[in-house]
Order: C-alpha cells, then sequence, then structure tokens
C-alpha cells in the first residue's frame, strides 16, 4: 500500500496541533500513516502519533537536531524518506519546513505543492487548492509525474481528529547521516515579542496608520495580552519603521487566516486584504465608514481605534 | 566574481485580479506588471556587492513569457545589472520546472560565484525555488536573509525566523541566498540607466535549448475562482462603551472565537 510521511514538530513537550492535522488527513485517507519526528524528544513523541492515527514512526532523536540547521535536517529527513519510501510527504508550513522541503524534494525528482489550505486523497494522489496572489484568488493543484508528492499545508486549515490513547505508533530510529554541515549556525537572536508567529496565531490584533505613532501600539499589546493574541501590522507603518518587518500582514509581508483578526486604524489596501481576508471573523475598527476594510469585515466600528482599544480591552478582561 | 540574480515578474501587488470565466487563470489586464518585490532586494544586494568590488559582473535572468517579461529585464538592467538572460517558458511553469531549467542555465554559463534570488514571489507564494536551485547545484542556501555579509571563502548571514527572532549562520561564500525585505532599499532605475538598458542585449533561451519542455512542470494549477463573498458586515452603533461590549458579546456568543 502507498504510504503516506508525516513530519511532525513538537512545541512545549507535545505534537503541534498544525502536525496533528496532517496526521488526521493522512489517516482518512485510507492509505497507510508514518510519522517521521527529529531531535531528542522524538521517539516519545513519535509513540504518541499513534494515538491520531500513525501505524509507524520513523525518527532521528540526534541531539543536534533539536534546533533547525538546513544541512542537517536535509540529511536526516533524506535518510528517512529514503526508509519509507513514501508517495506523499505532509508537512505544516511551519519556517523549517518550508525550508527544507523544496530542497528535498529536488533531491527526489518531485514537485512541491506549499501554502496549500485544502487537501483530498485521491487513491495514490493528493489534489490540493491553494490561494495565490495571497488570497487575491484560488485554484486547486495536481501533481504531474512527481515521484513524490511534496505537500506543505498551512496550519490551522484542518481538522484534528480524536486521540485514542490506547493506539500507539511503533518507532524506529535511523542514525543521523555523517556528512560535513556546509551551515554553521552561530546564533539565535530571540525577537523582542514572545507571541505566536502571525502564520500560526490563532487571533491577530493589527495597527495601522490610524494608531497615529509608533508608541501607540502598546495599547495593540496590552488587548493581545488579555486575549491571548499575536501582534500584526499595516505596510505603511513598517516602512514608516514603527515596527518590525516580521509583523506585516499583506501580500509582501505575511498571508494570515486566524480565527479572529482585529485591524485597528487600518484602511485595508488591497495588499492588506489579500493577506488577511481569508481570517474566519474580522472586527475593523476605523474613523472613515467607506475604508476598504470594512468591506471584508465581519463586524466594524467606526471609531478612533486610540479611543476604542483601551475601552475594549477593559471589556474582555470582565469576561476573561 | 560572477553574480546570478533571479527574478520573476508579478502583478503589482495593488492589482486587483480577476480570474477567467473558463478558470483557467486570470484576466491578464487592468493592471501592472512589476518586479517581484523580494526580487529587488536581491538585485540591489548584487549591486552593493558591484560596488565594494569593481570585478563583479551581474547577470540577471528571469523564466517567462518572453513578450512580457522583457520589461522586468530593462528594469533589472537599468537599475545597473550588466548582463540579461530570458528563459523563454509558459506563465504555467511550477517551482520544479523553473528551478531545473535555471540550474541547467547555470551550466551552460559555466557556473556563478554568487545567486541571488528573492525569497518568494508573491504570486504562487510557493517559496521553494531558492532551495530547489541550490539542491540541483550541490550548493547550500540561506532563505529570508536580510543580512549578507560576503567573505572571499565564507559569508555571515542573517536569516529571519518566526516571531522576529533571528539566527546569525555561517555559509560557503557560493551559496544561493533568498532576500528578504530589510536586507536593503532597492534603487530606482534612472533615466540614463533606462535609456542605457534599451540597448543591451537581452540573452534568450528557449527551454527546448536546455533539454527541458512546457511539459516538465511537475505540478499543474486549475479551476481559478475568486474567494467566497464574506456575509455583510454588522456595524456597532453608540458611544465606545456600548459598541465594545456588543462586540464582545457578539465574538463570543455569535461568531464563538473567544
Amino acid at each position: 500500500m502507498s504510504k503516506v510521511l508525516v513530519f511532525c514538530e513538537s512545541a512545549n513537550g507535545s505534537i503541534k496541533s498544525s502536525s496533528l492535522e496532517l496526521i488526521t488527513a493522512a489517516k482518512n485517507s485510507g492509505l497507510e500513516t508514518v510519522t517521521c519526528l527529529l531531535g531528542s524528544d522524538a521517539p516519545t513523541l513519535a509513540a504518541s502519533s499513534g494515538n491520531y492515527g500513525a501505524t509507524s514512526s520513523v525518527v532521528c532523536s540526534d541531539a543536534s537536531l533539536d534546533a533547525y540547521n538546513s544541512d542537517a535536517y536535509f540529511n536526516a529527513l533524506e535518510a528517512i524518506i529514503e526508509k519509507v519510501a513514501p508517495t506523499i510527504v505532509l508537512a505544516s508550513g511551519s519556517a523549517p519546513a518550508r525550508d527544507v522541503f523544496p530542497k528535498l524534494a529536488a533531491k527526489f525528482d518531485s514537485g512541491v505543492a506549499a501554502d496549500c489550505t485544502s487537501i483530498e486523497f485521491n487513491g495514490d494522489n493528493v489534489k490540493l487548492s491553494k490561494p495565490l496572489y495571497s488570497g487575491k484568488c484560488i485554484a486547486d493543484l495536481d501533481f504531474q509525474n512527481s515521484k513524490i508528492q511534496f505537500v506543505l499545508m498551512r496550519p490551522n486549515q484542518l481538522p484534528v481528529g480524536e486521540a485514542d490513547a490506547s493506539a500507539t505508533a511503533s518507532v524506529e530510529e535511523v542514525a543521523l547521516p555523517a556528512k560535513d554541515l556546509r551551515v554553521l549556525i552561530k546564533e539565535i537572536v530571540q525577537g523582542a515579542s514572545k507571541r505566536v508567529d502571525l502564520t500560526e496565531a490563532n487571533i491577530i490584533v493589527s495597527g495601522g496608520r490610524g494608531l497615529k505613532e509608533a508608541s501607540n501600539f502598546k495599547l495593540l499589546e496590552d488587548l493581545a495580552d488579555v486575549i491571548g493574541a499575536s501582534v500584526g501590522a499595516s505596510r505603511a507603518v513598517v516602512d514608516a519603521g514603527w515596527v518590525d518587518h516580521s509583523m506585516q500582514v499583506g501580500q509582501t509581508g505575511k498571508t494570515v487566516a486566524p480565527s479572529l483578526y482585529i485591524a485597528c486604524g487600518i484602511s485595508g489596501a488591497i495588499q492588506h486584504l489579500a493577506g488577511m481576508s481569508s481570517s474566519k471573523v474580522i472586527v475593523a475598527i476605523n474613523t472613515d465608514k467607506e475604508a476598504p476594510i470594512f468591506q471584508k469585515a465581519t463586524y466594524g466600528i467606526v471609531g478612533d481605534a486610540l479611543e476604542v482599544l483601551p475601552v475594549l480591552t477593559e471589556e474582555f478582561k470582565k469576561i476573561l | 566574481m560572477k553574480i546570478l540574480v533571479c527574478v520573476k515578474q508579478v502583478p503589482d501587488t495593488t492589482a486587483k485580479l480577476v480570474t477567467k470565466a473558463d478558470g483557467s487563470g486570470i484576466e491578464e489586464r487592468g493592471f501592472k506588471w512589476v518586479m517581484n518585490p523580494y526580487d529587488e532586494f536581491a538585485v540591489e544586494e548584487a549591486l552593493q556587492i558591484k560596488k565594494a568590488n569593481a570585478a563583479a559582473n551581474i547577470t540577471v535572468v528571469t523564466l517567462g513569457p518572453k513578450a512580457r517579461v522583457v520589461d522586468t529585464l530593462r528594469t533589472a538592467l537599468a537599475m545597473g545589472c550588466d548582463e540579461a538572460a530570458l528563459i523563454d517558458a509558459p506563465a504555467e511553469a511550477d517551482s520544479y520546472l523553473t528551478a531545473t531549467a535555471l540550474s541547467k542555465f547555470i551550466e551552460k554559463e559555466g557556473g556563478y560565484d554568487l545567486i541571488l534570488t528573492g525569497k518568494q514571489a508573491i504570486d504562487g507564494s510557493q517559496s521553494c525555488v531558492t532551495q530547489m536551485l541550490a539542491e540541483n547545484q550541490g550548493l547550500a542556501h540561506a532563505n529570508i536573509v536580510s543580512k549578507l555579509e560576503l567573505g572571499s571563502d565564507k559569508s555571515v548571514v542573517e536569516r529571519d525566523l518566526s516571531g522576529g527572532a533571528k539566527e546569525v549562520s555561517e555559509i560557503p561564500a557560493k551559496s544561493v541566498i533568498g532576500a528578504n525585505k530589510g536586507l536593503n532599499t532597492p534603487r530606482y532605475a534612472s533615466l540614463p540607466g533606462i535609456m542605457k538598458a534599451k540597448k543591451k542585449p537581452v540573452n534568450e533561451v528557449s527551454l527546448g535549448d536546455l533539454g527541458l519542455s512546457d511539459s516538465d512542470s511537475k505540478t499543474k494549477l486549475s479551476s481559478y475562482r475568486m474567494p467566497a463573498e464574506r456575509p455583510p458586515i454588522k456595524f456597532l452603533d453608540g458611544e465606545a462603551a456600548a459598541q465594545t461590549s456588543e462586540l464582545v458579546k457578539l465574538l463570543r456568543e455569535e461568531a464563538k472565537v473567544i
């Protein structure tokens, strides 16, 4: 039977829900589901991937894989793919996965479908759909003559199945191939923000020029603290140097699809709307009732974000 | 030192796009085609390297339908690139075919000492060609790079990771580097640059010249469609206190997202 290999990542000692989404999808396909994990906590987590439907798991638990290195991850995953010989490889679109899987696809003379939002299994093939131009339109994607079908899914797109604690996956270890690394990581400088990355966030509060000045982003931070959100920004304020580019939402920043997106003082340039309009619920707070952001919003407040934000934060505090 | 910069032509970010009625693609009118914004950072980086190293020679290459993508090469030449090459290919060429064709082009031209790309194109947002090209060439890569200190043997790069974190790493000088916003500030083409660019030759290559064909893509897009319409907006009335209390109630009880 054809095999689906699911690359699983962990956070805070358990498999990330974005990876569980993929195990669930693979299991429901009826194909044999094999997971793979890297790093020292891999063996323990690998067994638990069976709770969601993996029958077996292949791990490389070398501690040098605890942090991402493109060469080391490539070497380990190449060995795993050779061992498992899957027809389909699924990974969530995290930064490490988006970096390494295209390289593996080239190695295995195969195509890649990245940034996909839905997946359907049809025998040994997958059919995906993906937003194009940051969501200005959507298209379906099929593979053709690809030895392996490499798929990178956006997080938070698929359901996670019920866990069955009695089902565990058999775990097999592969040794990390002894190859010289060309890339040497010297230092990781943590960002100022300890929040979840925008692309994986479930709630985002985002600010634009309507916040008047950089220091007013504090109001967004206060709200984000209360509702557990990540903080985003429009291109205008990134270009003005108020906040870092890593916070930019839009076609030249990050494309996001949280459950809740609160746009504060953002008028809604086309490229910003493209980057966030697939959010489930959108709240817009803006002084101009004609602002384009209101065309995409679920709920609108016509008002000054600087006045509304502190009141909104207090209102959330009452219930959270 | 030979530098290759790979660029793609994409619709301008302000473009309002409409899909064709038969779902075969987008209507190619009513907007401007521009150089992919991230590729501008790659071009600028090459120009800055050349400024510090007069012996450097910069070739810009693109892949796509030649009638339109030649304009993007002219832009890169006007910014200051020395030579331009165009791989004539259908707009449907996927990441695999693009990386394969670029790799075969590089071999045909005898190799480059440094290859620069944008971190992703804003059309399909695949963010794959940088890494695939590196693998095809047997080179290391660093993508999403916001700082490059080029050495003679090794370079130091800063990559943007999730959540604003940065990774500093050492990588062979001969690598494939994918540029992110923040790497530099791309220049505008000067008028004399634009005039000069018009006269520079463009080296045209077909997929056939590279031993490839239109059908070598490994993925195919179809059924292009517009996103689903969103339900009409609900405006919340009253003063800030009334608006926010109503909003919180709706988010909790109606939308169920809090």
